[in-house]
């Protein structure tokens, strides 16, 4: 059986027991599916998007108090009365937490997603424990007593009083989450999100905006949290203040941490260990120790350190590995009708693509570049040489829009870019690499290549969850394997990145860059690094791509690598150009010459005896 | 609010003040030299005031039970890396282990001490080995990992530290008696001695730290440790014993800072979560790298929870805690953190 | 000549690339030494991993003495300084303070001589007396470097290691710092000294290695070196064609 088979089986098996479980393991059961809700959240917020949050609990608040007191206060019985039928009330509740969750969860990502490393989980604390204070303070939501007498759901005349019959819902609320998010995880957008953790460079070069994306994995996870709070509610028909504070947060890390924290099913693994652990420990511990209180807290302390130093990907992966042993894998999905993507027309031969525009960089005192002026034209390769320190490396940021000239221009395709950011670039029709690779190694060559075409999709958040994108899905993937076709991979298409030799990674960069359909593709040292052979194959496909009619601007230290391949050469000393030409011209150059070798021999050091 | 209210409220915020300046001293320092968010302080605050409680009040405090056990892991595990050929410094790894926890039995069960001096020194002897050996245990061994990883260990370790506290000192809070029952007069204003106590240790302990760190050439090497790793080493400084040090450095801070807020307050076992918390907007302020900054920070603090909690009492957390948004937000905007490589 | 320094089969990998490929290297006492080879050759590589900071196989002897798993703390102990290519200085302190923290393993191990340490390396570098209360992050890059040179020579030690040091200097400066590490002889310091900028340094050094893809491509005296056209096909990746490029002999 396959792995979905699996699934199916167990979800089969709890839903036909559960009429004949104790009340106690039913109302275990409802809690865990609750947790899970948030920690799926968690493990899209933190797992996925490099983003760890400790004050989730603060939007199970938001949801459980805004259904609460929409169904209790008298306030709002007064606004409601005639309108919506009591029976009705908690559903407004719910569109009333969700919304209340949305503008909040907008507001603070907002402002604090822009804390870079870790100013943003410290912040995260602030403003759990921040909303904690203030709930269990307010007066009309009842202070530390909270709100009693919450009414139950009602579904279709059906009361869902009690655990029993509550609990299929919330697993039903869970599995459906765990499915949109499954699919939104392996669409364009998913790939989009996947691609925050590893740097803002990477990501924005191929045309995603981070910041906007952070939001809404923020707010997504946010919405999860209130519904999961909507549901306590309902649940529990009271809400006070307690089940929120911030060591409650921290479970709720921990859930995702232990579990797994980039795997959706690590949160529903990590929610039932923890809590199933919890359970025990509340009984066990106090007769243990001899003492009453809640230890249980030790025991997940020093369960999460031990995890951190052993288990760094949390537990989740070691369990599926095993799994898999025994399980067969997927069918492959044959594909189905494929939509047209966004193309554009190449610029013919000879045309001007890239222009820097007596470009100058400075930091503080230091002119790290100096009225370089430079073109790129389609059908050629130019390389931009020099020795260490020559501002290389700024001047490629200048052109790749990650950094904007203290003076000049650059320009691309006819249009100015200063103060553009990289996206733009990359809308324009320019595709890079990176001088370390930054692809995500354990996805598939395939997925990686797909993220260089992120721009050319369209379909949305809303769209991928609900599976209405596989049209335009399958013609990404196809553009994706064409291009790793195109450049001599296919081979290894399905394979995980991080698999393949050096070599093959940087060429795979490429390939995704290719997948954007770019005019000018600019390489950051892609020589580096390889094998005699490898570089023959990346001037191989360099040479066959030029053909093709692509400009290719290329950083490299590597002279020969670099000698028989460019039309052109720039070189580049202490900022500044100090040759331009055909190979021969370059190397025959005396101030190319003294550039690399140092010095002239006219003034000799003076040497102590 | 007239003028003596507002005296009153004033010092009241001063002496807060200086105990967050301490608290936001101690985070500084650890994040400086190990790149670790040491939350954990809160907790070792309210041990060392809580261990103090019990010496005064004649008991054995738990706390000497605690630093036996992880002296005695910490042994257990460097001789287990030492089995597997990695370097141990034995004289820095035997002083947290052997001589401090002997000194503190020795203290707590052979001496016996009455007077508040002996006891206050007792307690200092317990809290601060407490400091390396965390160290050791928890976070040496993810050296390398991110500040992240660090930060959830963090985490993890106050949660363990909090039960704990529970277990050894039970739900009740303590009060210490003041080290000073003298009452002052300063321009028609009430000032305690023992206000006058905390804001003049607190005042020294900064003065030495400062001397310490800026004058004497191990201070200038833990300092370069956090600027420069490599560089540290290249220069022969022992850089894993840096952690050690800061770490007991933090430790001890935490201690004195327990001993001066337990005559002021009774403390529980949780209180050190928000003392930490607050001493924590501080150091934010601060940057996590600037004490001057962190100290003003932490004036700020008490002086904004000493105003907030006369006119609107119930809300004085919540403004507290909601400053640090804006504060980690304008924090950031002035560190360009080149987040890429995290 | 007695032999300070050696290397006998040294290797150094990354993974399963190999940056550095059985080298054999020697360097005398009072020797100038200089491992000198196109960008990306493996000389801050191997630099880096005789100093401890990388691992690497094959055999170290250092005065004889052959040390098995070469540590940082090991090199240091037994008199080797390194000066790495970034420099690594403390950025947030005075020039004085980074000196005086360059004499941290003598001053832990007794010997108490910073003041009169410090007083050489002013000799060696006035400008960094001028400047000795100054935050080191804020001086030019040619005082870095001569800081930086003057903090590994604050311990005194028997061998000193150059990372490139004129990486992002103007020739004007390199040629002073290279003169200062001509003089070092005198105060009874060996030098290695790893280098981009073939032709100075093999007018400061005894003898050479040409470092190219992680071997030895060339040794022998620098004079010799210097005017050796094969160099020169090296640095300019005209591999094995002949080079017809014209030398200023």
């Amino acid at each position: 059986m396959t792995r979905r088979h699996l699934t199916l089986l167990c979800i089969a098996a709890l839903a036909l027991s559960w009429p004949w479980l104790p009340e106690f393991t039913v109302t275990l059961f409802s809690y865990i599916a609750l947790y899970s809700l948030v920690a799926a959240g968690l493990v899209m917020l933190t797992g996925v998007g490099g983003m760890t949050s400790f004050g989730q609990a603060a939007f199970v608040a938001v949801g459980a108090y805004a259904t609460a007191w929409i169904c209790t206060s008298p306030t709002a019985t007064a606004a409601l009365g005639g309108i919506v039928p009591a029976a009705l009330l908690p559903w407004v509740g719910l569109v009333f937490g969700l919304l209340l969750t949305f503008v909040v969860a907008w507001s603070l990502g907002a402002i604090t997603l822009k804390l870079s490393g870790h100013y943003l989980p410290l912040c995260t604390i602030a403003w759990g424990l921040s909303l904690y204070f203030l709930f269990g303070n307010l007066e009309f939501l009842g202070g530390q007593t909270g709100i009693t007498g919450v009414p139950a759901l009602t579904v279709f005349g059906v009361s869902l009083a009690s655990p029993r019959a509550l609990g299929p819902l919330i697993w039903a609320v869970l599995l459906l989450a765990l499915w949109a998010l499954h699919n939104l995880l392996d669409s364009r957008e998913g790939r989009a999100v996947r691609a925050l953790k590893s740097g803002r460079v990477m990501a924005e070069s191929m045309g995603v905006d981070t910041a906007r994306y952070r939001v809404k994995v923020f707010v997504l996870a946010a919405l999860l949290a209130a519904v999961s709070g909507w549901l306590y509610a309902h649940l529990q028909r009271f809400v006070n203040p307690t089940p929120f504070n911030i060591n409650i947060g921290i479970e709720y890390l921990f859930m995702a941490v232990v579990g797994g924290s980039g795997h959706l099913w690590g949160a529903v693994l990590g929610a039932t260990l923890i809590t199933l652990v919890k359970e025990q420990l509340q009984d066990l511990l106090p007769k243990l120790l001899g003492a009453s209180g809640n230890f249980e807290v030790i025991v997940f302390g020093l369960l999460m350190l031990f995890v951190l130093q052993r288990f760094a990907e949390g537990l989740w992966p070691t369990l599926a590995r095993v799994a898999g042993r025994f399980l067969k894998p997927e069918p492959v999905r044959a594909a189905q009708a494929v939509a047209p993507l966004d193309s554009r027309t190449l610029p013919a031969a000879g045309e001007l693509l890239l222009e820097a525009d007596r470009v100058t960089k400075r930091f503080g005192g230091l002119i790290a570049n100096n009225a370089v002026a430079m073109t790129l034209k389609a059908g050629e390769v130019h390389a931009l040489i020099g020795p260490n320190g020559a501002g290389k490396s700024t001047f490629f940021n200048m052109i790749s829009g990650v950094d904007d000239p203290t003076e000049g221009e650059v320009r691309l395709l006819g249009a100015a870019m200063t103060g553009k950011p990289s996206r733009d670039f990359a809308a324009r029709g320019l595709g890079r690499t990176f001088q370390h690779v930054r692809l995500l190694g354990n996805r598939s060559v395939l997925e990686n290549v797909a993220l260089g075409a992120h721009r050319r999709g369209h379909r949305g958040w809303i769209a991928s969850m609900l599976r209405l994108d596989r049209a335009e899905e399958a013609a990404l993937l196809a553009e994706a394997r064409r291009q790793i076709e195109r450049c001599g991979l296919g081979a290894h298409a399905d394979a995980p990145a991080a698999s393949l030799a050096l070599g093959q990674q940087r060429v795979v960069e490429i390939a995704r860059a290719l997948a954007g359909q770019p005019a000018a593709l600019l390489l950051d040292e892609p020589a580096a690094g390889l094998r005699h052979l490898e570089k023959q194959a990346l001037a191989e496909l360099l040479s066959q791509l030029r053909a093709e009619g692509l400009g290719i601007l290329v950083v490299e230290h590597d002279m020969e690598f670099v000698m028989n391949l460019a039309d052109r050469i720039t070189v580049l000393e202490f900022g500044t150009v100090i040759a331009e030409g055909t190979p021969a011209q370059v190397q025959s150059n005396p101030r190319v010459l003294d550039a690399y070798l140092g010095g002239s021999d006219d003034e000799p050091i003076a040497v102590a005896a | 609010m007239d003028l003596q209210i507002a005296l009153l409220l004033g010092q009241d915020g001063i002496v807060n003040g200086a105990v967050y300046g301490l608290m936001a001293l101690a985070l500084v320092l650890v994040f400086s030299v190990t790149r670790v968010i040491f939350i954990p302080q809160g907790e070792l605050v309210a041990f060392g005031a809580l261990s103090m409680a019990a010496l005064t009040a004649g008991r054995v405090p738990a706390t000497l039970w605690l630093l036996v056990a992880l002296a005695a892991m910490t042994l257990v595990v460097e001789a287990w890396r030492w089995k597997r050929g990695a370097t141990v410094d034995w004289k820095s790894t035997l002083v947290w282990t052997v001589l401090f926890p002997a000194l503190a039995a020795g203290l707590v069960l052979g001496l016996r001490p009455t007077s508040l001096a002996l006891q206050a020194l007792t307690t200092l002897f317990l809290i601060t080995p407490l400091g390396p050996l965390l160290y050791r245990l928890a976070y040496r061994p993810l050296a390398d990992a991110t500040v992240l990883i660090l930060l959830i260990v963090s985490v993890a370790l106050h949660g363990v530290l909090v039960g704990l506290g529970l277990l050894f000192f039970g739900a009740e809070g303590s009060r210490t008696p003041a080290f000073s029952e003298a009452r002052f007069d300063i321009g028609g204003v009430p000032v305690s001695g023992q206000s006058l106590v905390v804001v003049g240790v607190a005042f020294v302990l900064v003065v030495l730290m400062f001397l310490f760190f800026e004058r004497s050439i191990v201070g200038k090497a833990l300092r370069a440790t956090a600027m420069n790793r490599v560089g540290a080493r290249l220069m022969g400084i022992p850089t894993d014993l840096s952690g050690d040090l800061s770490f007991a450095l933090s430790a001890l801070i935490g201690a004195v800072s327990g001993l001066l807020i337990a005559p002021l307050t009774t403390v529980y076992y949780d209180t050190g979560f928000l003392i930490g918390l607050k001493g924590f907007v501080a150091a934010i302020v601060g940057g996590l790298g600037s004490y001057p900054i962190a100290l003003l920070g932490a004036l700020l603090v008490g002086q904004l929870e000493a105003f907030s909690s006369f006119w609107a009492s119930a809300f004085k957390e919540v403004l507290v805690f909601t400053l640090i948004i804006p504060v980690l937000w304008w924090r950031s905007l002035r560190s360009r953190h080149v987040e890429d490589e995290e | 000549m007695t032999v300070l320094f050696e290397l006998q089969d040294f290797s150094v990998a990354y993974g399963a690339v190999e940056a550095v490929h059985q080298v054999a290297l020697q360097v005398n006492e009072g020797e100038i030494v200089t491992v000198i080879g196109p960008n990306g050759a493996g000389k801050t590589t191997l630099l880096c991993a005789a100093m401890g900071l990388l691992p690497s196989s094959g055999s170290l002897t250092l005065a004889g003495e052959r040390i098995a798993r070469p540590s940082v703390e090991a090199m240091v102990a037994r008199g080797v300084a390194l000066v790495p290519e970034r420099r690594e200085l403390f950025g947030e302190m005075s020039v004085e303070d980074n000196l005086l923290l360059g004499g941290f393993y003598r001053w832990r191990t007794g010997r108490r001589d910073q003041k009169e340490r410090m007083e050489e390396v002013f000799a060696i570098f006035p400008r960094l007396k001028e400047r000795r209360a100054q935050l080191s992050s804020t001086l030019s890059g040619g005082e870095r470097q001569m800081l930086a040179i003057g903090r590994a020579l604050m311990a005194r030690p028997r061998l000193l290691m150059l990372d490139e040091p004129s990486l992002g200097l103007a020739p004007l400066i390199v040629r002073e710092v290279l003169h200062v590490v001509s003089s070092l002889r005198s105060l009874g310091v060996s030098v290695l000294l790893v280098e981009q900028n073939a032709r100075a340094a093999l007018q400061v050094a005894d003898r050479g290695y040409v470092l190219e893809t992680g071997a030895v491509a060339l040794t022998g005296p620098a004079q010799e070196l210097l005017h050796d056209r094969r160099i020169i096909d090296t640095y300019l990746g005209l591999g094995n064609k002949s080079a017809a490029v014209a030398v200023a002999p």
